[in-house]
């Protein structure tokens, strides 16, 4: 009790209190203002993040020995199975590699005779999602692998069927990334039958993109795949992105409503992988066609 | 030995504001995230009303900086709303003190609004965008449990006070 009444605040403070609110809020609009059109303040980002990182550490925690468990506990049945799938669809993968391997000769050689740069493959690393809740406004995840392991802005990120998205923000040992969804995201693709380019914008909606810079004459239909097409030298160019679901034709509109569904699982996706890129820049991929 | 006595008061304040910031970052599944509560204002509305002297608006305000790195979003957006928030009841803790719990719920409804207005303005010159339920569902839901968070709290304070 007494520590309550010692507690017990005097009038006497109030004027201090509101100067001092006066002081915060300015202090809040500068480093809003500052935030927003610069981008000097990373490095005191960086530096609260490293408070941030082991409260997302414990949050995850639970998640991952749930993992773990579950990973520890199958029984031999279901390795069984699993085994005897992977083993079918290795044999599957097999078969097509053959042909992959011819095709990735021929194509060199047609580059050699078009005097193009070759493509060089570019290297990945695995990268967990952490179960972290990152944004309020939703479309981002957070990773665990950062500046330390060689995360950098703007780094693509896919998963085994195709793109998920890009990091924005790198902490020392995590990375904060958006998916190909999110309202302000938009990523130069191509479609893979006949090289037309254009951008598919994120919607907000998990399962669409929108491409609105096609006119209505565009050679597009739906089941059409679009794959990255490397200009804007962001992401390496080749990478699958979106089927595209519905193409709307509007005589009297200068473009045609087009819609695309990504192919990779983004609500459902645990792991990523990270791109390498191994040629530096956009040089290598500006060739497209 | 008062010093004492307050550096032990503030322990359980770290522990909640903490516990707070956890549930912040927890994930939820998608339909639900919309209606997570503010869970730190809540925390600080509590503390600032009952313990002002443990309490500064700039405690307030470095949390609320915190959490605008967790969730990238504008550096001092969630620092301004949280030490507005906190310096309203700061300013009227006294009265809010004697308010019965259903008059102190609707204070807070007030308060949360204010909170999520502030994101909301500042997400809206920054040109960010958002369906309203985002900013609606924390109100509500954090308004509905502020009698459970009033009396946990309350609960956590009594407790402390006795061992000293």
């Amino acid at each position: 009790m007494v520590v309550s009444r010692a507690n017990n605040s005097t009038p006497a403070r109030i004027p201090a209190l509101g100067f001092r609110m006066l002081f915060l809020v300015f202090l809040s609009i500068v480093l809003m203002v500052v935030d927003h059109r610069f981008s000097h303040l990373q490095a005191l980002r960086k530096v609260v993040d490293v408070a941030v990182y082991p409260l997302q550490v414990a949050v995850d925690a639970p998640f991952r020995l749930w993992g773990w468990l579950r990973h520890a506990t199958v029984t031999r049945g279901e390795l069984q199975d699993k085994l005897d799938l992977l083993e079918n669809e290795r044999l599957i993968l097999k078969a097509e590699l053959q042909t992959q391997a011819a095709l990735r000769a021929e194509n060199q050689r047609l580059r050699e005779l078009l005097e193009a740069r070759t493509r060089v493959r570019d290297a990945v690393r695995v990268a967990e999602i952490m179960a972290v809740y990152a944004n309020p406004y939703g479309h981002s995840f957070v990773i665990d692998v950062g500046t330390r392991d060689g995360a950098f802005n703007g780094q693509a990120l896919v998963d085994a069927q195709g793109v998920v998205g890009q990091i924005i923000r790198t902490a020392l040992m995590s990375s904060q990334a958006i998916l190909i969804t999110h309202p302000s995201h938009a990523l130069p693709v191509e479609v893979n039958r006949n090289g037309l380019r254009t951008i598919a914008k994120g919607t907000g909606e998990i399962d669409r993109l929108d491409l609105p810079f096609l006119p209505n004459s565009a050679d597009i239909s739906a089941g059409d795949l679009l794959v990255t097409s490397g200009l804007g030298g962001g992401f390496p160019a080749g990478y699958p992105v979106a089927v595209v679901t519905s193409v709307n034709r509007i005589p009297q509109e200068p473009f045609a409503d087009v819609n695309a569904a990504p192919v990779a699982a983004l609500d459902q996706v645990r792991e990523v992988m990270l791109i390498f890129p191994s040629a530096p820049g956009p040089a290598a991929d500006a060739d497209g066609d | 030995m008062a010093t004492d006595a307050r550096n032990a008061g503030r322990l359980p304040i770290v522990v909640t504001v903490v516990v707070a910031l956890l549930l912040t970052i927890l994930p939820l599944p998608g339909r639900i995230e919309a209606f997570r509560p503010d869970w730190v204002a809540l925390t600080l509305v509590f503390w600032a009303m009952l313990l002002p002297r443990n309490w500064s608006i700039v405690y307030a305000w470095l949390i609320g900086l915190f959490i605008d790195v967790a969730q990238g979003t504008l550096l001092g957006q969630h620092a301004l709303a949280l030490s507005s928030v906190v310096f309203i009841t700061l300013r009227f803790h006294l009265l809010m003190r004697v308010f019965p719990l259903s008059q102190l719920t609707l204070t807070v409804f007030a308060l949360l609004t204010l909170y999520q207005f502030l994101l909301f303005w500042i997400n809206g010159v920054a040109g960010f965008e958002a369906p309203l339920i985002r900013y609606w569902g924390p109100v509500l839901t954090g308004t509905l449990l502020w009698p459970i968070v009033f009396s946990f709290l309350s609960g956590v304070r009594f407790r402390m006070q006795l061992r000293h």
